[in-house]
């Protein structure tokens, strides 16, 4: 017996990132900023983890935000809709963020990874932090949660890498200017693509600014079981799923981040021919 | 004159053996190795019996199966009586009749054993049950009118599922919580279909669900809802019973190369996500060539009998130890053996070795000699200095071990823990430092074996009962 985790509202985001509520009551009521659920679709699914980005307790439903990558995204964005279920909704799982007032904040998102820095953001908010916001995508058509971000953020400042939209760049030169400008910074939060994050952490670190990033490996159990998150943090091995999954950005190995993300490329394409991988083992 | 003749023709039966699939054809597929007795060998076996009159078996078994007792009704061809007479104490008979280290227990104890080979206890343990399960028709004892006491499980493994049962026949509401999304634990995720298929698992929950246990599945306790949640949540007593869940690793360079697996993941992903199914199931595993396997217990065979079967051309098990000292079951070994696993035994990796992509491509390992016996009495493994060597492989899977998964007793204020992470008891019976908190299974004990966490938990189930049936 497992309670019905039915879709309530499905929306797309861009072309190829989607918005979904589910219902899950429990998690609803329990889930704090940072923490994540596994899903499931169905008996032959895989296991994936998704960020929660929001919840309504009252509802009883909470809020993913994914991008198709392969086939159980894919699954999801073209065959579920209102009123389908998962067969598995577990959470919350991870620790939540640790949230105070720092003071001033900067929150940087890229790409789906401003849906995880979301639930951050509206939290330091509502902490009392200065929250300035960075948020970036490819093109302009690729921006999400603007409005909502601009919400929950003292200033917002949203960049595209070619252009199209707001500053013409990456997210790590805005920051790198705010930190030339001489802005006091008490903390980063980064969340986004392994290279972004990686960049910001080096951008962040001459100036000895905390820097928290959230990281998303390969899970299966997500509850410190199977240790195939385990990443590298200040030289100790670290499981993502249950010591994550944010850790400080200026000790992660993100090398090996990258090179154990690419661990199942090959089968990825083959259940899904068009999974961009862009890499492929031997 | 009469009972001497028969005791004479008795003993001359040999023990009786259990087809099996053929090593070449079974390392194709993920079938189960062995294939059963059939009605006339169970009964063949059953008959050399001697039907003690203080039988050593019982005393051997963890849960005190009355076993001269079903042996004797399969010796009289009532089989469904005899499983009956398994099901009074031991919930899941289909599951010890295979995985229960027999020759340590009941059989170990078989008078019969002091000269020649015990009965087989548990080749007719699982006979029995399965003959039951095949008439389709499982009996459900009487249960015991709701006594209005509730009690939470938290862990669907053989130590909960077993509380579960003996609580729901005393009329307790009971309410199993699973992290997973199918009830089993270590049954479902851990041991192999070729050893226990899933269908088995799958019909002993059924008929806990028959007794009236309710199983709530995707719940990790400590993070849904806390141990204290559950007594505001109206639960009268709660038992742990959440395993040895957290992967040992060995903290050698390299251990974090692409290809290396603790041994929970590679099984995770074969017997729970049906990796082995890939692409028809959506979960991957990488199907290495050279395959080695660090560890000597049975979870390591399973793990390299799974990568022979996922279409190693070399798999290996190395171990630190010789193979008298080690911890599988003699039957795992002699089967890992049969299939072509190579025994790189007085051997432990020192380093693993990777090429650019981050895959593992190699392990150096060093030979060991045996030293002085340590704490386990078991001889200490010593390196022996300039004999490193490095194989090809291209897979890893270390199965050195388990540890305490934190979560249960991180989020319960007053629930004493030892130094390893293992919950305190303070009697046989599972008491725990928290009033109406009861633990019991590998989270007490540390990784053991399937009879002994059901063992304890029914104890836990008698200890509750004292305490709440009144």
């Amino acid at each position: 017996m497992s309670p019905n985790y039915v879709i309530t509202q499905k929306q797309n985001l861009s072309e190829t990132v989607v918005r979904m509520e589910i219902r899950a009551p429990e998690i609803a009521k329990r889930r704090r900023a940072g923490q994540f659920v596994v899903l499931k679709i169905d008996e032959k699914g895989e296991r994936i983890p998704l960020t929660i980005v929001d919840s309504d307790a009252e509802a009883g439903t909470i809020t993913i935000i994914f991008q198709v990558v392969g086939k159980t995204t894919a699954r999801m964005a073209e065959e579920m809709g209102v009123g389908d279920a998962f067969e598995v909704v577990q959470g919350p799982l991870g620790r939540p963020t640790e949230i105070e007032n720092f003071g001033r904040v900067v929150c940087v998102g890229g790409g789906v990874g401003v849906g995880v820095i979301y639930p951050i953001t509206k939290a330091l908010k509502e902490a009392g932090n200065e929250v300035v916001s960075i948020i970036g995508a490819r093109t302009k058509d690729l921006v999400i949660l603007e409005d909502e971000m601009a919400a929950v953020s003292d200033r917002l400042i949203v960049c595209t890498d070619d252009g199209s939209y707001g500053f013409h760049g990456f997210v790590s030169v805005v920051l790198e200017d705010l930190i030339a400008s001489g802005e006091r910074i008490d903390r980063v939060f980064a969340i986004g693509p392994v290279p972004m994050m990686k960049v910001v952490a080096e951008v962040t670190r001459p100036a000895g600014i905390p820097t928290i990033v959230s990281l998303n490996p390969i899970m299966v159990d997500a509850t410190g079981m199977c240790g195939a998150c385990r990443v590298s943090v200040g030289g100790r091995t670290r499981f993502a799923c249950v010591d994550g999954p944010e850790f400080d950005g200026h000790e992660v190995d993100f090398d090996l981040l990258t090179k154990r993300l690419r661990m199942y490329c090959e089968q990825e394409a083959e259940a899904y021919e068009r999974h961009r991988c862009g890499w492929h083992g031997n | 004159m009469e009972t001497e003749r028969k005791q004479e023709k008795k003993e001359k039966i040999p023990r009786q053996a259990m087809p099996e699939q053929d090593p070449a054809r079974r390392i194709k597929n993920f079938d189960e190795v062995p294939l059963g007795y059939s009605p006339e060998t169970a009964v063949k076996e059953a008959r050399r019996c001697i039907q003690c009159k203080k039988p050593g078996c019982i005393a051997g078994c963890p849960v005190e199966v009355q076993i001269p007792k079903f042996i004797r009704e399969i010796a009289a061809g009532d089989f469904l009586a005899a499983a009956r007479t398994l099901k009074e104490t031991n919930s899941l008979p289909a599951v010890c009749g295979r995985v229960c280290p027999q020759e340590d227990q009941c059989e170990k104890e078989c008078v019969l054993g002091k000269k020649g080979e015990p009965v087989a206890i548990g080749r007719l343990e699982r006979f029995a049950a399965d003959y039951e399960r095949a008439q389709g028709e499982v009996s459900v004892p009487p249960v015991a009118p709701p006594n209005g006491k509730r009690v939470a499980v938290i862990g669907a493994g053989p130590s909960g599922l077993t509380i579960a049962g003996d609580l729901a026949k005393l009329g307790y509401e009971v309410t199993v919580f699973e992290a997973l999304h199918k009830a089993g634990g270590v049954l479902i995720y851990g041991i192999p279909e070729f050893r226990l298929p899933k269908a088995i698992v799958e019909a002993e929950v059924a008929y806990l669900e028959k007794l009236g246990v309710k199983i709530v599945l995707n719940t990790v306790i400590g993070r849904l809802k806390t141990v204290d949640d559950l007594f505001a949540e109206g639960f009268h007593a709660v038992y742990v019973a959440v395993g040895a869940g957290a992967p040992v690793f060995m903290n050698i360079p390299g251990e974090n190369l692409s290809g290396i697996y603790s041994a929970n993941e590679y099984l995770t992903r074969s017997n729970l996500m049906k990796a082995y199914r890939f692409p028809e199931y959506d979960t991957p595993i990488i199907r290495g060539r050279n395959v080695a396997v660090v560890g000597g217990g049975n979870v390591a065979m399973d793990a390299v009998r799974t990568a022979l079967r996922l279409g190693a051309q070399n798999a290996y098990i190395i171990y630190r130890r010789s193979e008298k000292e080690m911890p599988a079951r003699i039957e795992e070994v002699h089967h890992a053996r049969e299939e072509g696993v190579k025994f790189l035994l007085l051997t432990n990796p020192v380093e693993y070795l990777g090429d650019d992509g981050g895959w593992v491509r190699g392990v150096r390992c060093i030979r060991m000699e045996l030293g002085e016996p340590d704490a386990s009495g078991r001889r200490s493994p010593i390196p022996v200095p300039g004999s490193e060597f490095v194989i090809d492989v291209d897979t890893v899977v270390v199965a050195v071990g388990t540890m305490a998964n934190p979560i249960v007793p991180a989020t319960t204020p007053g629930l004493e823990t030892n130094r390893r992470g293992y919950i305190v008891t303070l009697d046989e019976w599972g008491r725990t430092t928290r009033e109406n908190v009861y633990a019991g299974g590998d989270i007490v004990t540390g990784s053991a074996t399937v009879i002994l966490a059901m063992g304890a938990g029914r104890k836990a189930a008698a200890a509750i009962h004292k305490k709440l049936g009144s």
